[in-house]
């Protein structure tokens, strides 16, 4: 496939583009709004298919039939299921996501608690994969066979088929317990995070941020300690994703005429890779980002359960394990916000990389 | 092979940036000399008031905030002494109590603490009737009649019951951490619609004990802040910090490194990689949990007795104990933890193939059994079940394993919908009678009836004579009658109930050396913080 440099086009803009960028916005907005609904319905109706009964999650193993049959009326289980479904949608509407079985606390309030835990570690992970990954991609994709592009294969398939529980195991007691380079499992030390519970005004939940607005520096620097190791593990997985992808979209770039054209006229090498291919690469890479970083928004489990990081990984699997359908519905409805958040957020840059989608 | 110019300086980055790493400013810190620091999975807390409380990681948060009128010796385990009573009296008919209450203490808040505060406190578990609230009114109460049962008489308490009972069962009951004395006052300032404090109580803490709630994080951490003026003497650490470490291996690099001081969910695995380390000791000691099999009495042919023996001896007590469950549990064939009154320690099952078989034949399975077992699903029970499994496989009963998550396990057993199922039961109060009246009592045991409560009930077991025998139990005022009477209880139940009473388990607490006597409550799972030094 040829491609070409696009002529500018564009033409004098007719005077229905307000109404017709209105219709869009709208028809999008419509779109969302029916994908949330679909969303909900199906998690909902599966919470309420599996044969867990969550009042027993409530009330625990002691509790008698009265009291069984208080918590489920408390619970409001006791209505049809489609008068459920429409309490809750109509209370979620309104920023009310219910109260979580397991903590007794609002989810709205949960979510607000673990999700920065989360948004923290997965963003730094993400920076590390793009750091990373997208060199050793291009790398790969200009040495195709030769032994830089076998050592990335093989990082690559490390990455894939390392159990990520075993990895950060293996990395705590290298970096933590025997090198003692990386500060251990929690997202501060004991003593820092005492401090941050006590003395720290939480702005944004991400423990950097937050002590970094308050000048506390040892505490900063203690925290980046603690989020090398974990971010550097997921980083890995996603440092594996993107340089695969990288190097086969260069791969497919620089075989293109262009490239060919840039380099019969003398341009030096690294720019023909490192600017011109590069830069047609971004706009199918930014999509490859997008989705690992919102793989990784969803919060890992078992990274955050080796790393005792209590993030929305954690949060969302022990609420399935206890049948706590709030805080899953909750989950949910975040993860599903962050997906099409970062969908819209690429579209963005897709603008931003290629003039031919403005 | 050369590097290009831009590569060698991206590789010098990427070192320098790594030595950054490895430079000594992010070296572990001590953990702070006023600060008890503690790993453990704290994600069963669901509420903190104590008319709720009703696990493991709560009660210990509220054993350290809230007294009680009588307690148990920390240092002793299993005897009383008093709480916020001076002394306690029981009338000659046994069925009323009186507490004269302490002079001159007072709640964190400041309060001083009154007869009304302690009536308050009762009454309202009662009138919350929270999963707990059994505890006070198997003694008769009922929201009714509660404010007539407990009442304060200026610094006298007044409870009266509604049948005879043994009174160390009544003052056992009054140990338990439902019975924990709330400051009324603050509570009440906080109530919303009639809540008695519910709502603010879950989150918040109002009592008189040697610690004051500072920060609670859900499935995350909890701060304990001393208050002065204790009135047992301050606490010897300012601050008790837990954070929620779910996972053993990190705990227990955690406690290597010195950045914990004290891990309370080790794996028997993890223990044994502590064991070389010259900073770090390991305390076991016994808890209250017991594992049992129970097996469905309205499924043929779990209901036929021969059967029932038959896997009494094919389950490999021993063979666990040294493998699977080694350093996590012992064999205990009654169905009382040890260390409690009328405990039974000898175990005469072992596992013996042949001579279940022998049973199976003569029940009239020559030809053996097939059954289901559900299981939850977390890895060491799946192990036990597994070694189960194996086991009664050689004698002939061909087990079919059924894993789920909890709660699931736990509503097939209590809509008696089981075939055969591992479980395992803690004693909700430091009496005999708390094991006792589940496993062995069932006045009732009709669908109807619905004691899902009851674990006889809940496996579809009539316990027959056994039901009586209880009854008289709990009424004898002769503690030594009463021992022998729970000894003879448990022989009968072990060789003829529809349960298999396996293990009890082992705690393994592992501290750093510098830590001192942290006391943590053996069966009655009730942790001291405020003797502990470093």
């Amino acid at each position: 496939m040829t491609r070409m440099t696009a002529p500018d086009i564009s033409s004098p803009r007719p005077p229905s583009q307000i109404a017709r960028r209105f219709k869009r916005v709208a028809s999008v907005v419509l779109a969302l709004f029916a994908t949330f609904l679909g969303l909900l319905l199906v998690t909902f109706i599966i919470g309420r298919v599996v044969p867990i009964d969550p009042v027993l999650a409530v009330i625990g193993e002691r509790a008698s039939q009265a009291q069984y049959e208080a918590a489920r009326e408390a619970l409001g289980l006791d209505k049809p299921m489609w008068q459920q479904f429409g309490i809750y949608v109509w209370n979620a509407l309104q920023g009310d996501l219910g109260q979580s079985l397991l903590t007794r606390r609002p989810v709205a309030e949960d979510i607000a608690r673990v999700f920065p835990a989360t948004l923290e570690l997965a963003t730094i992970a993400t920076i590390f994969g793009i750091l990373a990954g997208i060199p050793a991609g291009v790398l790969a994709a200009t040495r195709p066979g030769s032994w830089i592009d076998q050592l990335v294969r093989l990082i690559g398939l490390m990455g894939y088929s390392m159990p990520v529980f075993w990895l950060g195991l293996m990395g705590l007691l290298l970096f933590y317990g025997m090198l003692g380079w990386v500060g251990g499992p929690g997202r501060l030390d004991a003593v820092h995070e005492m401090m941050f519970e006590l003395e720290v005004r939480r702005v944004t939940g991400m423990i950097l941020i937050d002590t970094a607005l308050a000048g506390q520096w040892e505490m900063f620097r203690n925290a980046v300690s603690h989020i090398i190791l974990p971010a550097g593990v997921l980083g890995y997985y996603s440092m594996a994703y993107i340089s695969r992808m990288t190097r086969s979209f260069m791969m497919n770039e620089l075989s293109q005429e262009y490239i060919t054209t840039a380099r019969v006229k003398g341009m030096p090498e690294w720019r023909v890779v490192w600017v011109h291919a590069l830069k047609n690469v971004m706009v199918p890479l930014i999509t490859v980002i997008a989705l690992s970083y919102a793989n990784l928004l969803e919060g890992s489990v078992l990274t955050e359960t080796v790393f005792a990081w209590p993030g929305l990984g954690l949060y969302i699997t022990n609420a399935l394990f206890s049948a706590d359908m709030p805080a899953v519905l909750g989950g949910t409805v975040v993860v599903g916000l962050v997906f099409v958040g970062l969908n819209m957020f690429s579209d963005v840059l897709y603008r931003l990389v290629d003039p031919r989608a403005k | 092979m050369t590097f290009e110019p831009t590569f060698r300086t991206a590789g010098l980055a990427l070192a320098a940036a790594l030595m950054l790493g490895a430079s000594p400013t992010v070296l572990a810190a001590a953990t702070p000399a006023d600060t008890l620091v503690l790993a453990d999975g704290i994600d069963d807390i669901v509420s903190l008031d104590p008319a709720e409380a009703f696990e493991f990681s709560g009660i210990d948060l509220l054993n350290n905030t809230y007294d009680s009128l009588i307690e148990l010796d920390p240092l002793k385990p299993g005897e009383l002494i008093p709480g916020l009573a001076e002394s306690w009296d029981v009338s000659e008919d046994g069925m009323t109590f009186t507490f004269k209450m302490k002079s001159g203490i007072t709640f964190a808040s400041g309060n001083p603490v009154r007869a009304e505060d302690a009536a308050w406190s009762l009454q309202r578990v009662v009138k919350l009737d929270k999963t707990p609230a059994f505890i006070l009114t198997q003694f008769g109460f009922t929201p009714d009649n509660v404010d007539d049962l407990i009442k304060a008489d200026g610094d006298m308490l007044t409870i009266t019951i509604d049948k005879k009972f043994a009174p160390s069962m009544f003052y056992n009951c009054m140990t338990a951490v439902v019975a924990s004395i709330i400051d009324k006052e603050t509570a009440m300032a906080n109530e919303v619609n009639g809540d008695f404090g519910y709502e603010w109580l879950k989150t918040n803490t109002a009592g008189t004990g040697a610690y004051v709630l500072r920060s609670y994080k859900p499935q995350d951490s909890y701060i304990l802040e001393a208050r002065p003026g204790y009135w047992r003497g301050d606490a010897k650490l300012k601050r008790v910090f837990m954070r929620h470490v779910p996972e053993g291996s990190a705990q227990r690099l955690l406690l290597e490194k010195g950045d914990i001081d004290v891990a309370r969910g080790l794996t028997p695995t993890d223990v044994q990689g502590l064991a070389g380390s010259p900073d770090v000791s390991v305390d076991a000691d016994m808890e209250g949990y017991i594992y049992y099999l129970a097996a469905n009495q309205k499924v043929e042919p779990l209901n036929n007795p021969k059967v029932l023996e038959a896997i009494r001896y094919l389950v490999d007590y021993e063979g666990m104990v040294n493998t699977v469950l080694k350093d996590k549990m012992i064999v205990q064939q009654g169905f009382l933890p040890r260390g409690y009154l009328g405990e039974v320690t000898d175990t005469p099952y072992a596992l013996d193939v042949e001579k279940a078989k022998a049973l199976l034949a003569e029940a009239g399975f020559p030809n053996g059994i097939e059954v289901t077992m559900s299981v939850r699903n977390d890895p060491l029970r799946m192990e036990m079940a597994q070694a189960i499994q194996n086991t009664l496989g050689q004698g002939g009963i061909k087990v079919t394993l059924k894993p789920g998550a909890g709660a699931e396990v736990l509503g097939d057993y209590r809509a008696r919908n089981h075939e055969l199922t591992l479980q395992s039961w803690g004693p909700d109060y430091p009496d005999p009678h708390t094991n006792a009246s589940t496993f062995a009592w069932n006045p009732n045991n009709s669908d109807d009836a619905k004691l899902t409560g009851v674990l006889a009930w809940r496996t579809a077991w009539d316990a027959g004579e056994m039901t009586a025998m209880v009854d008289a139990a709990v009424v004898e005022r002769d503690s030594e009658k009463r021992r022998v009477m729970y000894e003879d209880i448990q022989k009968l139940h072990r060789d003829t109930s529809a349960f298999v009473t396996m293990f009890q388990e082992i705690g393994l607490t592992a501290r750093r050396n510098n830590v001192a006597n942290l006391h943590t409550g053996g069966t009655t799972d009730q942790v001291t913080y405020w003797y502990v030094t470093k």
